[in-house]
């Protein structure tokens, strides 16, 4: 197989492919680590698998590579099945969690690397690999070692050398698990960018909700080895379909409730329910922060217990009348009065929620 | 300022610590005086014995020329050249993709593996000749009756260090995600391991080869046995006849396998120095290789 290395190298082979998981299964032993995943990635978009240690994600990522089998199911490229196509055969660029530059190459070969095998021929190699390392904002880092480059470096050189063979699918392994908090935001930006440049369809496995929502299209919220979300970021966060992703997905407290009809009363507030949630009685109403109210009020059932301010936005955690504990964030200029041991009284900014059976 | 507080406090610490170092040093200084003497009086004198002149009571390099002028001494020399680069190669061939790919793709039998490699070990030369006897007359039915044959044989004796060594390397390295990477970018099975696992094992590979090379150049029980003339056992024949040349030529096999040791050490040295260099830090290699030992038995 011979690259195309175009006029214009920071293209990838054509604005990206469909990627599709047919009731793909996969068990280690008598262990199910993935259970009748259905997903399909639509072409050039940029989706996160995004879930706790062991809930399938990575082994879904490395099912679409090539790295795994499925036990059952089948993977489809533009409607081609892969299933059984060799890692080494499937044209997809992948960023690993661990450090993977091959230690005795410089950046530079190291994105040559996949171009080599291709048989592309010198001057060309070089001359794309130095726009992938320049994509990547390291083209002045080119002959140094991997143990030269720090964390953040490598894993940008990674980067670019998965992208510099024209991927059909670019495939993110948690790849800035390793990096520290300020170096994890600015690559996690990075690698936004060059995937929005570059149109190349890509998945992006994380444990970290922070990354997926800021990253991604649309997240994959997994559980257990089952998919139990695809949204866009704000749809999750926003009408969690049910109480796991409504936990791993931002702050979320828990009021008990009673529904009745289809609506329920929290926090002495009438609300409907969403799709999902019980359907009669005992309940608990799962609550954002940002939906909470809190009014300092003298006569009002709930403590003010911490106050933390964070410039515009700040959070308060109260404790109601029964003795739970609520968080509430509201905006920072509103904070007069909510002190610690200050009484006040709570509010719902709410029209539906999801109810869970207690 | 507080520079002259630390100045006070570190002074009236300085002293026991200084005289504490100097003992310290002391004593690395005899030891290691005391072990270079061990290991430096007899090959000076083995130097000086293999160089000295009965005649003239001067010194002669007659010894050391027959070296390689005496046919039975030089052919056994060549002997033992080839065979350790025959089973160089052969134990490279063997377990380097055998380890790579039990690694990689069978990791269960890692433990068997070990087991095996390092089973030699427990054996007596003497009981693995014995029972390899019969083995040998087939080997001299198919190859002929060739010296090289024992090749197969070192193969199996130096199993034990060369699986050291290479495990080491392996260990020093993340070989699964190094192989995921380059088979996510088009590579075979074949060209993980020539292009990206192997060259990043030069230093295991260096430890192994040379460890290998050492342990033949020593070897006696099996070629003697076997009736093999290889350097040792063209040493001990010679010895009967000639001291002075038979001492020489061991002298001369120790110094080969010590600069070989030596090269390995300035090449792993070099190697680690770069590494810390570029990644900022000081890096131990370590080949993972038993010390050396010449068997002579």
């Amino acid at each position: 197989m011979t690259t195309q290395t175009s006029s214009s190298p920071r293209t990838t082979g054509g604005g990206g492919v469909e990627v599709r998981f047919e009731a793909v299964e996969r068990y280690f032993g008598s262990t199910r680590a993935l259970d009748g995943l259905d997903l399909t990635l639509r072409p050039g978009e940029l989706v996160a698998l995004l879930g706790p240690s062991g809930c399938g994600k990575t082994t879904a990522l490395r099912i679409l590579a090539g790295l795994d089998e499925p036990t059952k199911g089948r993977v489809l490229v533009d409607d081609r099945d892969v299933t059984a196509v060799p890692a080494n055969s499937r044209d997809m660029g992948m960023v690993f969690q661990a450090y993977s530059l091959f230690p005795h190459l410089t950046a530079q070969a190291n994105v040559e690397f996949g171009l080599r095998l291709r048989k592309v021929d010198r001057a060309r190699r070089a001359a794309r690999a130095r726009d992938m390392l320049d994509l990547v904002g390291l083209a002045h880092q080119a002959d140094r070692y991997a143990t030269e480059l720090s964390g953040g470096q490598q894993q940008r050189v990674a980067l670019a050398r998965a992208l510099a063979i024209e991927p059909s699918v670019l495939l993110l392994d948690e790849p800035l698990s390793a990096l520290d908090a300020k170096v994890r935001t600015q690559l996690r930006d990075e690698i936004r960018r060059v995937q929005l440049e570059v149109g190349t369809t890509t998945l992006f496995v994380t444990h970290d909700q922070e990354e997926a929502l800021a990253m991604a299209d649309r997240v994959g919220v997994m559980s257990d080895g089952r998919l139990q979300q695809l949204d866009t970021p704000q749809e999750l966060y926003a009408h969690p379909r049910n109480a796991f992703v409504a936990d791993f997905v931002g702050l979320m407290n828990r009021v008990p409730t009673t529904v009745t009809d289809g609506r329920a009363v929290v926090l002495g507030v009438g609300v409907g329910t969403v799709d999902g949630s019980v359907a009669a009685g005992a309940g608990t109403a799962l609550v954002r922060p940002e939906q909470l109210l809190v009014r300092p009020d003298d006569s009002g059932s709930a403590e003010v217990m911490f106050v933390q301010f964070s410039g515009a936005i700040s959070r308060v955690r109260v404790r109601t009348a029964d003795g739970s504990e609520l968080v509430a964030q509201i905006m920072g200029s509103a904070l007069g009065g909510l002190t610690v041991g200050a009484r006040c009284s709570l509010g719902l900014d709410a029209e539906r929620l999801l109810v869970t059976a207690s | 300022m507080s520079a002259g507080r630390t100045e006070i406090s570190t002074g009236r610490t300085r002293s026991p610590r200084r005289a504490a170092h100097a003992r310290l040093v002391t004593f690395r200084v005899v030891v290691l005086g005391l072990v270079g003497l061990f290991f430096l009086v007899p090959l000076l004198s083995m130097l000086d014995f293999s160089t000295r002149s009965f005649l003239t009571s001067g010194r002669t390099g007659a010894a050391w020329a027959k070296l390689v002028t005496d046919p039975l001494l030089a052919g056994s020399i060549v002997t033992s050249l080839v065979l350790a680069a025959l089973t160089v190669v052969l134990m490279l061939v063997l377990l380097v993709p055998t380890m790579i790919w039990v690694r990689l793709r069978v990791p269960q039998v890692a433990r068997p593996l070990e087991f095996l490699c390092l089973l030699p070990l427990t054996v007596p030369p003497l009981v693995i000749v014995v029972g390899l006897k019969n083995v040998v007359l087939w080997l001299n039915y198919l190859f002929g009756d060739t010296p090289y044959v024992l090749a197969l044989l070192y193969v199996v004796l130096v199993l034990p260090y060369a699986y050291r060594a290479l495990d080491a390397g392996l260990s020093s390295i993340d070989v699964t995600t190094l192989a995921e990477a380059a088979r996510s970018l088009g590579a075979g099975w074949a060209t993980v391991i020539v292009r990206v696992i192997v060259p990043n094992l030069t230093t295991a590979l260096l430890s192994a080869a040379f460890i290998s090379i050492a342990l033949v150049l020593g070897e006696f029980t099996f070629a003697s046995l076997l009736n093999y003339n290889t350097l040792q056992v063209a040493i001990n024949l010679q010895s009967k006849s000639d001291a002075q040349e038979s001492v020489a030529a061991s002298l001369a096999s120790i110094l080969f396998a010590a600069l070989l040791l030596v090269v390995l050490s300035v090449v792993s040295g070099g190697r680690g120095r770069a590494a810390g260099r570029r990644s900022g830090r000081t890096t131990a290699v370590t080949t993972g290789t038993p010390a050396p030992s010449l068997p002579s038995s």
